[in-house]
């Protein structure tokens, strides 16, 4: 049996559910998560619910059908090899036309139906029923299993945004104007106990600016409001940090003598020592530039104080400046790795 | 192949009287809201009568603008600097409350028992808080109303937080479709089927549709809808055509797309997707606004001589002034990084896009949430 030769912060959990505002690279922090996961030795299985293709255009392959397809393989942890990263784009039709099949064998009514729009009809109508379908697949998944064991080691969802996700993953008020009895109301009681249960986490990824910071907040302190006992957080994953922020105590920002002049004044006899002391307006420039750094950087330690405030396990992850390619995938992973988020 | 774009001058836009609606369009967490105000802000400060709809500000940055409610309705924006008697505008805001903005629309299309009716519906009211595209529906539902009102002769829109900057051109029709929808009406009304040809078809699996459709949402849902579009019968029509008005507003040529993106990968292609869009819709295309761009004022100074100095200047001895001079030159060779970088994404779209005007707007030090915060944003909008 495979046991994982050490700790992390999530042991035991089985569906990742990664949320974050817009902008802030979401779809890049739930693969590179799920990357990291496989780098256990299990497969993972990363799914898009919004149909946006965006693990697609990560993992740069063709636009994913509802099929779970194999799009990489995480790097061997020393001398076990890396399990696979399958992926999957779940709509609500195909989830619908999937789950009647399975309920009531209606694969032919399915097609006709999806023919005269009556599927995309019901999705659209029924408040909660697409949200229903599509936490319902990855709760699905996270279960299931084939010849005794689970077949995916976790399941990593990228979620809707975080001004969206407690409404999505509250399950039991969504359907509360459906069917009262009936399949999707036991089905929505199955997949409420999934996603209320400890072996489900929500992580938010947040950047260092006061809108992100602010809904990735309000996004924890909404999920504990969620049902009757709330669902449980994850991590707060902080993207796009530049080598200075990562710096931290040690960053540009805190070199900074304090005033423009003595600044100004210290950088110019560092200029002139360095072979740069001909250019006379550079010191005054460049203790500008240090300036600007050091009054971002201090209210970014605000910002980052205060999601410490959380109280969840906080992960930086650098900034990717040539674009997303699996090799910044698994540089990504292994920040997450390294810092305990898999 | 050109990889200077043409600039794109946005005081030029906002001083052409001409130019009635401004819309700033772009992805989630590019700046869009900021920016809309700022150049509502900058337009009021140049003479025009400005009012801003926004959808989802920051808190601070409502506040500043006066907003501390989302009530719906324009406030006047104080602080606006009018300059001389000659040139005096105004600037008002306003945060869309997309529930009201439904309400108001039924009452004006039903008699106040029908209005009352409707607005009791579970169906309804579900409809107008959550259903997906209701958002930005009625946002260019307030868009038509505040141009009808003819109040003020700048106004400038900030698009919903979409999951995708499409979605606000798509989503009116797709809700006005689906409410005006023939799917709905027979679901609701099988009787008045009646022999239509064409729908034999689905008149004789009428039963089984229907079975399964209970089944799914089931017969509460469904009786809640069949009195919902019962009570609005007489307003479906209305629905596509006010949908239709704001379509047509949008294409005249007193509108201004503004596409917003942040010098990153996804925020341009994003951009580039929008403005295909707007292309092949014959919307009027303003330019892009690259915003938080970062530049540097030691720009003369390349990345890699400054990096060279600051390993020199570590063989030298310790000192104060060495380790602040090592600091200074390593931030400034990563901005230097940062900025070639975003050159390089800036001219991967106009390479792709060469007649796109664009014009780039610097990073803020700190986030901006006060009128001062707008003027530097606005400052530039000048031709340069």
């Amino acid at each position: 049996m495979l046991v994982s030769v050490r700790d992390t912060d999530w042991d035991g959990v089985r569906l990742h559910v990664v949320s974050g505002k817009g902008g802030t690279g979401k779809t890049t922090v739930a693969a590179a998560l799920a990357l990291a996961l496989a780098s256990n030795g299990r497969p993972v299985l990363l799914m898009e619910v919004e149909g946006r293709q965006g693990i697609a255009q990560v993992f740069d392959v063709a636009p994913l059908p509802y099929e779970e397809r194999r799009v990489a393989v995480a790097p061997a942890d020393h001398d076990r090899p890396g399990g696979d990263v399958f992926a999957l784009a779940v709509d609500p039709q195909s989830a619908l036309i999937e789950y009647l099949e399975m309920f009531y064998n209606l694969r032919q009514a399915g097609r006709a139906l999806t023919r005269l729009g009556v599927l995309d009809f019901a999705t659209t109508i029924a408040p909660g029923l697409s949200d229903v379908l599509l936490t319902g697949k990855a709760a699905e998944a996270a279960r299931r299993k084939s010849g005794g064991s689970q077949v995916y080691g976790a399941v990593v969802m990228d979620a809707p945004p975080t001004g969206r996700i407690s409404r999505f993953l509250n399950v039991s008020s969504e359907v509360s104007g459906l069917a009262k009895v009936g399949p999707i109301r036991g089905h929505a009681d199955t997949v409420r106990s999934v996603i209320a249960s400890p072996q489900t986490v929500v992580h938010f990824v947040s950047l260092l600016e006061e809108m992100p910071v602010q809904e990735t907040l309000d996004g924890i302190a909404e999920l504990q409001e969620v049902g009757n006992g709330g669902i449980r957080p994850g991590g707060i994953v902080v993207n796009m940090m530049r080598e200075a922020e990562l710096a931290g105590s040690k960053g540009p920002g805190r070199a900074s003598l304090g005033s423009k002049t003595r600044d100004t004044h210290a950088l110019e006899m560092a200029l002139k020592a360095a072979g740069l002391g001909d250019d006379q307006g550079l010191a005054a420039d460049l203790a500008d530039e240090l300036a600007d750094e050091a009054r971002t950087a201090r209210s970014q330690r605000a910002l980052r104080r205060q999601l410490g405030e959380a109280g969840q396990p906080c992960y930086e992850l650098p900034l990717i400046t040539d674009g997303i390619d699996l090799a910044a995938l698994y540089r990504l992973a292994q920040a997450l790795r390294e810092q305990g988020a898999a | 192949m050109s990889t200077t774009p043409a600039p794109l001058v946005i005081d030029q836009l906002i001083d052409d009287r001409r130019t009635r609606i401004i819309v700033c369009c772009g992805s989630g967490g590019v700046g869009k809201t900021t920016l809309a105000a700022a150049v509502g802000l900058r337009a009021a400060e140049r003479g025009r009568h400005v009012v801003v709809l926004t959808v989802d500000p920051a808190r601070r940055l409502a506040q500043s603008m006066g907003l501390t409610s989302l009530d719906n309705t324009p406030r006047p924006v104080t602080g606006v600097r009018t300059g001389g008697t000659q040139r005096s505008g105004s600037m008002h805001a306003m945060m869309l409350d997309m529930k009201r903005t439904f309400d108001e629309i039924v009452e004006s299309h039903a008699d106040p028992d029908r209005a009352a009716q409707i607005l009791a519906n579970p169906f309804y009211q579900s409809l107008s808080s959550s259903f997906a595209g209701t958002q930005e529906y009625m946002a260019m539902e307030k868009l038509g109303q505040l141009r009808r009102a003819d109040e003020w002769d700048l106004i400038v829109v900030d698009t919903p937080p979409s999951r995708s900057a499409l979605d606000f051109l798509d989503a009116p029709q797709r809700l006005g479709r689906f409410l005006d929808g023939r799917l709905l009406r027979l679901l609701v009304a099988p009787a008045k089927l009646g022999g239509r040809t064409g729908l034999k078809v689905l008149n004789a699996s009428f039963g089984m549709v229907t079975g399964v459709v209970t089944k799914i949402i089931g017969s509460q849902l469904l009786r809640d809808v069949q009195t919902f579009v019962s009570a609005m019968d007489t307003m479906f029509g209305g629905f596509r055509e006010r949908a239709e008005y704001t379509y047509r507003l949008l294409r005249a040529p007193g509108t201004a797309f503004l596409v917003i993106a942040a010098p990153e990968p996804d925020a341009l292609r994003e951009a580039s997707y929008f403005v295909e869009r707007l292309e092949r819709d014959g919307m009027p295309l303003g330019g892009l606004i690259l915003n938080r761009v970062h530049r540097s004022p030691a720009a003369r100074l390349s990345a890699a001589r400054s990096l060279a100095a600051a390993e020199m200047l570590q063989g030298l001895k310790d000192s104060e002034s060495s380790a602040l001079g090592i600091a200074a030159l390593r931030l400034h060779a990563e901005r230097m990084r940062q900025a070639e970088s975003e050159r390089r994404l800036a001219r991967r779209f106009t390479a792709a896009h060469p007649l796109v005007p664009v014009a780039q707007v610097p990073a803020q030090p700190d986030d901006v949430h006060d009128l001062n915060g707008l003027r530097l944003i606005g400052a530039a909008f000048e031709a340069n």
